[in-house]
């Protein structure tokens, strides 16, 4: 079997794997982080959804050959302890209820607010209508990922006022 | 913080089910329950022997050293949050803080737990009781160890947020200090339960104890137990109703790396290997000539048409007045068919289970919604006395009835007992479509007619469909020859009108059914709302006005549907182009009324902007958890109605994924509006009755838009025309 290297949640890691194995299979399987959900194996409901050198991407249509050297982000390493904006509004919307498709949600809308600050509804709508919720969680999403983006916001402000005074201190 | 793991693996409860049992080699079992605590699910919370060195004061509460509560659970959380709601019951009674409760699916323990299984909206209206009991007994042996302790009376002592104080001098002693002596304690026949008025937590909504894993990726499925030295297999199954496997090559499977075996089971042909991938590339692989089945003439015409052909033969299951006299010589007629398709569960986690079968006895880890229903399927396959077969129920990636079946159990045994290793079965999106149990489709032929005034006079509705309770051999829910599912919401329609006629005739098909959320009242609630509708059309009458009228005898229908119109706004003019459409259901005791905002596309594509629901449930544990259930109950229920039909083509279920099974997506979810009427009637469920009203609520919408029902599911295939 061919070696590969990735970059897993910051971490190298180095593993042999079957050229044409998914990416989501190379998570689950060989790296044992099952937090990428397997669906559909057809890119149909994003339950896989991963963040492939930063963009979102469902693992289970990359062949491990196309994603070797490069960087992997997945919900395991969103954050270390739930602290992701998008975490806890997910806690404070109180959005999941079977659960198991959340990963992929929350993965989605993490990329979707690291290029877009502030989404707009229809925003919202065109970066998560593939991700598929059988419980029917999508208005708690979209609230949530609404107050994330505004506790994003108030953080940078928050930071850069910090920063403001820090630098006034030594000016 | 709570080890989120803890629901799937408690290893605590694991070493306390090995003192007790013996270990499962020595298939000694020690009798552990107290006197008073029978089989038959009595959650009466009785102590085991020799228990509480971690802190197990009886089988629902743990006390750990620092003092959180750890609850179990024996009902399955598939996002219906009884890992929540029941937990509030305990909690209630315990008087702990509930930012120290966490809770874990309890082992399936017949002895100590009852039959579990979860499902017909029952979980807290059945046990709201029961779980009560279980925290006040833990509280009572708690306050009767600190009495011990300090030598006063009980009248003297009481519980409050997980201590006992005794106020006289103002002593406190933690739970966690009280817990071992606590469980060695006698368990209180008969525990004081409070009154409603000193609820804490019960009707308040708390934060829902399963979402921090959800959120951060360590909450454990079936699909995410790893057992050491598991393989990993797929089963092959015929691809025709009916076929058989008539021989295999599993040599080009075999020579795939990571395949390790390619074995017949009584369900198909399993490849079995290191991992997902290697199983599934081994499939591919593999030659497998097939039996063909009997039913190469079988498609989804030829399942309506078998249906037609009985629907006259029906079994009475109502008769008021005389309907076919009235119809015989009223002015004003309608005559409709209704047709529904079979429909697939497709819960977002295929079906798996995880088993390992060895000479110490056979444990699962599976996502059931029935753990004790699996143990027996085990034990009938390994011919194993229950006390070896131990359960772990791992958390459920949706249920919605298709979890209480074992046909993924029945595959995870025999390969683990063959391969002699533990296996994880995993069914692909395909196998799970396609080797899917099926919410039955059906025919109803419907004759209404009117008085003079237009009121509705006639309901004559004959349905054929094939009967659940007669696949599962499930006698006690047929009743005079008829399926009780098949007939719910109708054979009770709550409508005054003289002359209902309501029949019902099974049908033999080849396809196999099983319980969809909400079961009969999916289809029911969309064919009598609908139907209802339609007469009113003809009579001239509003939808409204009309239910108001003829639910005099139901004020609670009456009361839901009032104020679903005052919240929806119903009959102030809408935005161009859209309706309102109105459906009231009772289903598994609460009453749904909702509205539903509709516009259609100009290729006739319905889309639904705005539901207002109101539920009156009876009374209420968790309220969010109820507009919860009310928001789900809605999207399953509007994807099956806009889209949902299990394609049959040449004998084979042909719908495979998610492309030709639609559900909705988040630019396709109608805002939802839930309010809860919970005003002190018996309680109902909650987890099924939001899904059978939405479907009749958009035809009804559509009704009103164009003039003309849409008489066949799914609606949004059998585009109208505006």
């Amino acid at each position: 079997m061919p070696a590969y290297t990735l970059t897993v949640n910051g971490e190298p890691r180095q593993f042999e794997a079957e050229s044409d194995t998914p990416l989501l299979w190379v998570l689950r399987d060989v790296l044992n982080l099952t937090g990428t959900k397997y669906g559909c194996g057809a890119g149909l409901c994003r339950a896989c959804t991963i963040h492939l050198d930063g963009e979102a991407s469902f693992s289970c249509q990359i062949p491990i050959s196309a994603a070797d050297g490069r960087s992997i982000t997945t919900i395991e390493g969103l954050s270390p302890d739930r602290s992701h904006p998008l975490q806890q509004a997910w806690i404070e919307e109180d959005v999941p209820q079977c659960g198991y498709c959340q990963p992929g949600q929350i993965m989605s809308a993490a990329a979707l607010l690291a290029r877009t600050p502030a989404p707009s509804d229809a925003e919202i709508d065109a970066a998560m209508k593939s991700n598929l919720c059988r419980c029917g969680t999508y208005n708690r999403i979209r609230s949530a990922i609404h107050r994330a983006a505004k506790k994003k916001a108030e953080n940078a402000t928050a930071a850069a006022g910090a920063a403001r005074t820090e630098a006034s201190h030594h000016g | 913080m709570a080890d989120p793991r803890s629901t799937a693996h408690d290893s605590l409860s694991r070493r306390r089910f090995l003192q007790i049992s013996g270990g499962l080699g020595a298939g000694l079992v020690v009798s552990f329950l107290l006197p008073g605590c029978g089989r038959e699910g009595a959650p009466g919370a009785g102590a085991r022997e020799g228990a509480a060195a971690d802190g197990e004061v009886n089988a629902y509460v743990r006390i750990t050293p620092e003092g959180d509560v750890v609850l179990s659970i024996a009902k399955s959380e598939m996002g219906q949050g009884v890992l929540t709601s029941l937990a509030m019951l305990v909690a209630e009674e315990l008087e702990v803080d509930w930012e120290r409760v966490r809770s874990v699916h309890a082992l399936a323990d017949v002895d100590r737990y009852g039959k579990w299984s979860t499902g017909g909206s029952s979980s807290v209206r059945a046990n709201f009781d029961a779980y009560r009991r279980a925290g006040a007994a833990a509280r009572e042996l708690l306050v009767a160890a600190a009495c011990e302790r300090w030598s006063v009376a009980r009248e003297e002592c009481r519980a409050e947020n997980g201590e006992v104080v005794h106020a006289a001098t103002d002593r406190r002693l933690a739970y966690a200090e009280l817990a071992e002596r606590a469980a060695a304690l006698p368990a209180p026949e008969e525990p004081a339960l409070k009154a409603r008025a000193d609820y804490r937590l019960i009707g308040k909504d708390v934060r829902r104890l399963d979402t921090p894993a959800k959120v951060d990726g360590s909450a454990i499925f079936g699909l995410d137990v790893r057992v050491p030295g598991m393989l990993v297999a797929q089963v092959v199954r015929p691809p025709d109703l009916g076929g058989k496997v008539r021989s295999f090559d599993p040599q080009a499977a075999l020579a795939v790396p990571g395949v390790r075996a390619v074995v017949e089971i009584p369900n198909g042909v399993a490849v079995v290997a290191n991992g997902f991938w290697a199983a599934q590339s081994g499939r591919r692989k593999l030659a497998v000539e097939w039996k063909p089945g009997p039913h190469a003439d079988l498609d989804n015409a030829a399942v309506r048409s078998r249906c037609l052909a009985v629907v006259d033969e029906g079994i009475v299951a109502r008769d008021d007045g005389d309907a076919e006299a009235a119809f015989a010589g009223a002015a004003h007629k309608l005559e409709a068919l209704y047709e529904f398709p079979y429909l697939a569960h497709a819960t977002l986690e295929p079906m798996n289970c995880t088993a390992r079968v060895d000479d110490d006895g056979c444990e699962l880890w599976v996502p059931s919604q029935s753990p004790t229903g699996a143990a027996e399927t085990a034990a009938k396959i390994t011919g194993l006395g229950p006390e070896r077969i131990r359960v772990n129920t791992t958390l459920l990636g949706g249920g919605f009835g298709r979890r209480s079946a074992h046909d993924f159990v029945e595959d995870a045994v025999h390969l683990s007992k063959q391969m002699k290793a533990p296996v994880q079965v995993v069914y692909t999106r395909e196998d799970d479509m396609k080797a899917g149990l099926y919410r039955p489709a059906g025919t109803n032929v419907m004759r209404g007619a009117l008085d003079a005034e237009g009121w509705p006079l006639v309901w004559d509705q004959r349905i054929a469909s094939p009967s659940i309770m007669r696949a599962k051999n499930w006698l006690s829910g047929m009743k005079d020859g008829i399926d009780m599912t098949a007939v719910e919401g109708v054979r009770n329609l709550p409508y005054a009108i003289p002359n209902v006629h309501v029949r019902w005739a099974d049908v033999e098909l080849p396809v196999s059914l099983h319980w969809w959320r909400s079961v009969g009242s999916s289809q029911n609630g969309w064919v009598t709302e609908c139907f209802f509708d339609e007469l009113c059309a003809l009579g001239g009458k509003d939808p409204v006005e009309a239910r108001m009228r003829l639910l005099a005898e139901h004020p609670r229908h009456r009361r839901a549907l009032a104020l679903a119109v005052e919240k929806a706004g119903y009959g102030e003019p809408l935005a161009e182009g859209r309706a309102h459409g109105v459906a009231v259901h009772e289903s598994f005791g609460s009453i749904v009324a909702q509205i539903a905002e509709v516009s259609l596309a100009e290729d006739g594509a319905p889309r639904v902007h705005r539901v207002v629901c109101v539920v009156d449930c009876g009374e209420v544990v968790h309220p969010e958890g109820v507009r919860h259930q009310m928001e789900s109950g809605i999207t399953m229920g509007l994807s099956a109605a806009l889209w949902g039909e299990v394609a049959i083509d040449k004998g084979r279920i042909t719908t495979a994924n998610f492309d030709t099974y639609p559900i909705a997506r988040i630019d396709q979810m109608p805002r939802v509006e839930s309010f809860v009427i919970a005003e002190g009637d018996p309680m109902g469920g909650i987890g099924e009755p939001g899904t059978p009203p939405i479907a009749g609520a958009i035809g009804n919408a559509i009704l009103k838009l164009t003039g003309k029902p849409i008489r066949r599911l799914p609606l949004g295939r059998v585009a109208p025309t505006a």
